[in-house]
């Protein structure tokens, strides 16, 4: 079975772009466009990574993660965050929040897929 | 077929178009002053969103003025820059340029670079006023090449990395995973892999999610240290890290630590024994080395700063609150309370109309009910609190009171995040400590004690919070010598609490401690007070509507159990009638209800019967007598008898009419509406809209004693603990 990733981002060019990368790595990619809807989806399914965007409008990326850990069933499933490299506050919130790892925007599709690796079983 | 990033190409631009809008409706509002608090969050995003879409299709030019854009956005946003029309103007006029910017890269075609100078220049002097106003101006550093490699160390041979791992709970708690990351490692090339596996407490200590392992590992690799610190790159803040190169180095990678002469030695690490201690003095011997690199983390941190940044880290971490006037808050749950005893007047009527069940009417009250019912639960939970506030006052007493008897003590806390109602939580804090107080200096044995008999010198007295059929449950248990029931027994005998020959279980006999002026240490210390012993504490907790028990195991400790209702605005109680009158009884004082036999009931004066229960005697109480509805006494066999307890375990049994049933109740005041009355605690409204009291069971119990005066033994009150 492939790995899933759940990417959440409200840019529908990023999501596009991150399906394209992902896809052709071989993960299976289901898509939220902002943290919220990312946690319906996760109502029903669970991903084996999750991709987040940190600026997102109704719920941002820290809400989103602080949410996903609050459930017990999801402590143990890995989120990464897309920050930019300037962005070292907002990474040091994210993981504050829970976040597993990071991925640098413009992030190349190698270096996404190698993120992923690394905190995926 | 169509290239596909050519589709997501066109798409970025289109979001770009929607995203200029948003910006320019934002800042056009902004400007008018009709902006709302979102609005300029919504302004950033829009900014910020274009400048991450450019990135991954290398518009540099767009990217760079979005960067600029977007940093003085996030001043306004963070308050350093004061959104002046002066600022909104510049604001404006980049929202133009930036737009020029996205249509000329649609197109391939040419922008006017000089005016994007201009624009550049006129940020820089904004933020540069923004800089001096603000009064802590953060630089954003940035730090360049998160994913890039440092530069290699000359010597490319052959190498055998040693790398100690020590992961923090941090790292499991963001779902990182020590096997994944031993999985990356291996990747680079062949490993050994040893487990630490000394800081592992016993299985009944160990906390579920605690980190107790760690990690030696051998990698032989023709790498570079940035390769293998790639892999823990994740997690670098959230473990410690030693990485020594391999002994062939001739340099050093920067931000090894170099311990020593022989600092290249295996046996150099800190052994896995090494204490906290030991560990600092490895941090401090750290500045020998080069500074680390800007990018990657200090190679060592002592744990005591671990720690500190840890808390910091979980603090920051904390969901957003607002604070809210306790007042408004109690008002609200008087209101709810109005609400549930409506809701309840209303069904009864209903059902009085004689209104169908299956009935639209009936279904929709139903309904309201749960609703109701839902709202009540929701609005307790606002004044619900963690007992974490009681619970880290605990350690210093601890510590204290180690002190003062010379004993070594080591406190575990666990469930600190359980919730219970404020009210309660503002009174559990004495008899926590008394029952703290009580297992160190009466639970645990002496430390010479300890030694001899083979347990470890430390004590450990462990305190957990937590939530089970409805009530909050605290434990206090030690591992101590358990009771000494020869000893307990013996004193309840010569104190003529239990008859000589009285046969007890070792539970009951546990319980007798709990009995007034019951202390059985050799010498009154000043720690556990004098002659305040667990009576005071039962008598505290009964008052809150709670029960308290111990279990103990001879040798291994004794676990005190303390239960409490999870609030006091409502109570659980029982639905009884005396003579016509609707009474409540509070749930938590009935130990059970049973129907009395005219054999077991003795007369011992003209008002006071007693009923034989077990082998003890009990008095009785007719409640309606005792609260002057009639001076007749209702015959016992007529009636249903309710045995209570009161504080300090004092037990009588209750007679009453009828029992009509359970229901939560919620609590009035009665002096705060009317004034204090003998043997009622509070009133409550029912259903039908009629005024109900909720019994005093401690008063009626202490009267129906004192009646009894000293003309019957004291009745065997434990006989049947539950």
């Amino acid at each position: 079975m492939s790995t899933t990733v759940l990417t959440v981002d409200d840019s529908r060019a990023m999501r596009d772009m991150l399906r394209h990368s992902l896809a052709a790595a071989g993960f299976r990619v289901i898509q939220a466009e902002d943290g919220l809807h990312g946690l319906e989806i996760l109502e029903e399914e669970m991903p084996d990574v999750i991709v987040t965007d940190i600026n997102m409008p109704r719920m941002d990326g820290f809400g989103f993660i602080e949410a996903v850990r609050k459930d017990e069933t999801r402590k143990a499933l890995p989120v990464l965050v897309l920050t930019t490299e300037v962005d070292v506050e907002k990474k040091n919130r994210a993981r504050a929040a829970g976040a597993t790892g990071w991925i640098v925007k413009p992030f190349d599709p190698v270096k996404l897929v190698d993120a992923i690796r690394r905190v995926s079983a | 077929m169509e290239d596909p990033m050519a589709a997501i190409r066109e798409t970025f631009f289109q979001e770009c178009e929607e995203q200029l809008a948003e910006l320019e409706s934002g800042l056009i509002a902004m400007e008018n002053g009709s902006a709302e608090a979102e609005t300029v969050n919504a302004v950033f995003r829009a900014v910020h969103s274009m400048k991450g879409g450019a990135g991954i299709f290398s518009l540099d030019a767009l990217v760079r003025f979005a960067h600029v854009f977007e940093t003085a956005l996030d001043k306004v946003r963070s308050g350093t820059l004061a959104a002046t029309p002066a600022v909104l103007s510049v604001f404006l006029r980049a929202a133009d340029v930036l737009a020029d910017l996205v249509h000329a890269a649609r197109e391939n075609g040419k922008v006017d670079e000089a005016r994007t100078a201009a624009m550049v220049a006129e940020f820089d002097q904004i933020n540069e006023a923004g800089e001096s106003n603000a009064s802590a101006p953060k630089p954003s550093a940035p730090t360049a090449g998160l994913f890039e490699s440092a530069p290699s160390p000359d010597n490319e041979t052959r190498r055998y990395w040693e790398i100690r791992f020590v992961p923090h709970l941090e790292l499991y708690a963001k779902a990182n995973e020590t096997a994944i990351l031993l999985r990356e490692l291996r990747r680079l090339g062949e490993i050994e892999v040893g487990l630490d596996t000394s800081r592992l407490p016993e299985l009944s200590e160990m906390d579920p999610e605690g980190a107790y392992l760690s990690w030696h590992i051998k990698l032989m690799a023709d790498c570079d240290e940035a390769a293998i610190r790639h892999v823990f790159e994740f997690v670098e803040d959230d473990c410690e890290l030693f990485i020594t190169p391999p002994e062939e180095a001739k340099g050093f990678a920067p931000g090894t630590v170099i311990t020593g002469d022989n600092g290249f030695k295996f046996e150099f690490f800190p052994p896995p024994e090494m204490n906290e201690l030991e560990a600092e003095t490895v941090a401090e011997t750290a500045p020998a080395a080069p500074p680390p690199r800007e990018s990657s983390a200090p190679v060592v941190k002592s744990q005591a700063v671990e720690a500190i940044a840890a808390k910091v880290e979980s603090a920051a971490a904390a969901p957003v609150t607002i604070r809210v006037d306790l007042d408004r808050v109690d008002r609200m749950i008087d209101l709810v309370g109005e609400l549930v005893i409506n809701e309840a007047m209303l069904s009864q009527r209903v059902l009085e109309a004689g209104i169908a069940r299956a009935s639209g009417v009936a279904m929709a009250l139903e309904e309201l009910e749960h609703l109701t019912r839902e709202i009540q639960d929701s609005v307790m939970a606002i004044r619900a609190q963690p007992v974490r506030s009681v619970f880290q006052r605990m350690p210093r007493l601890v510590r204290e009171v180690a002190a003062q008897t010379g004993k070594q003590v080591r406190l575990l806390t666990e469930g600190e995040g359980t919730e219970v109602d404020k009210t309660v939580i503002e009174r559990i804090a004495d008899p926590l400590t008394h029952m703290i107080r009580n297992a160190i200096d009466h639970g645990l044995e002496s430390t010479e004690k300890r030694i001899q008999l083979g347990k470890p010198a430390e004590g450990t007295v462990k305190l957990t919070a937590l939530h089970r059929s409805g009530r909050i449950v605290l434990e206090v248990s030690d591992d101590g010598g358990g009771i000494n029931r020869a000893r307990v027994k013996q004193k309840a005998i010569e104190n003529g609490v239990v008859a000589p020959d009285a046969q007890l279980t070792d539970d009951e006999i546990d319980n007798l401690i709990f009995l007034p002026g019951f202390s059985t240490a050799a010498k009154i210390s000043d720690i556990s007070g004098r002659g305040v012993g667990m009576d005071v504490v039962r008598q505290s907790v009964v008052a809150l509507g709670g029960r308290i028990s111990i279990s103990s195991r001879p040798g291994q400790g004794s676990t005190f159990t303390l239960s409490l209702p999870l609030t006091l605005a409502v109570l659980d109680g029982m639905v009884v009638s005396a003579r016509g009158h609707t009474l409540i009884i509070p749930l938590g004082a009935i130990v059970e209800t049973l129907k009395p036999r005219a054999t077991d009931v003795f007369p011992l004066d003209r008002d006071l019967n007693v009923l034989a229960l077990r082998g003890g005697y009990v008095p009785m109480v007719d409640v309606a007598a005792s609260l002057g509805y009639c001076d007749q006494f209702i015959e016992p066999e007529q009636s249903v008898a309710l045995l209570v307890e009161g504080e300090g375990g004092m037990r009588a049994v209750l007679l009453v009419d009828a029992i009509h049933g359970q229901r939560q109740v919620v609590i009035k005041s009665l002096e705060a509406n009317y004034r204090a009355v003998p043997g009622i605690a509070a009133a409550t409204v029912m259903g039908d809209g009629r005024v109900a009291l909720i019994l005093d069971v401690d008063a009626v119990v202490r009267n129906a004693r004192s009646e009894a005066g000293g003309r019957t033994p004291e009745p065997l009150a434990l006989a049947e603990a539950s």
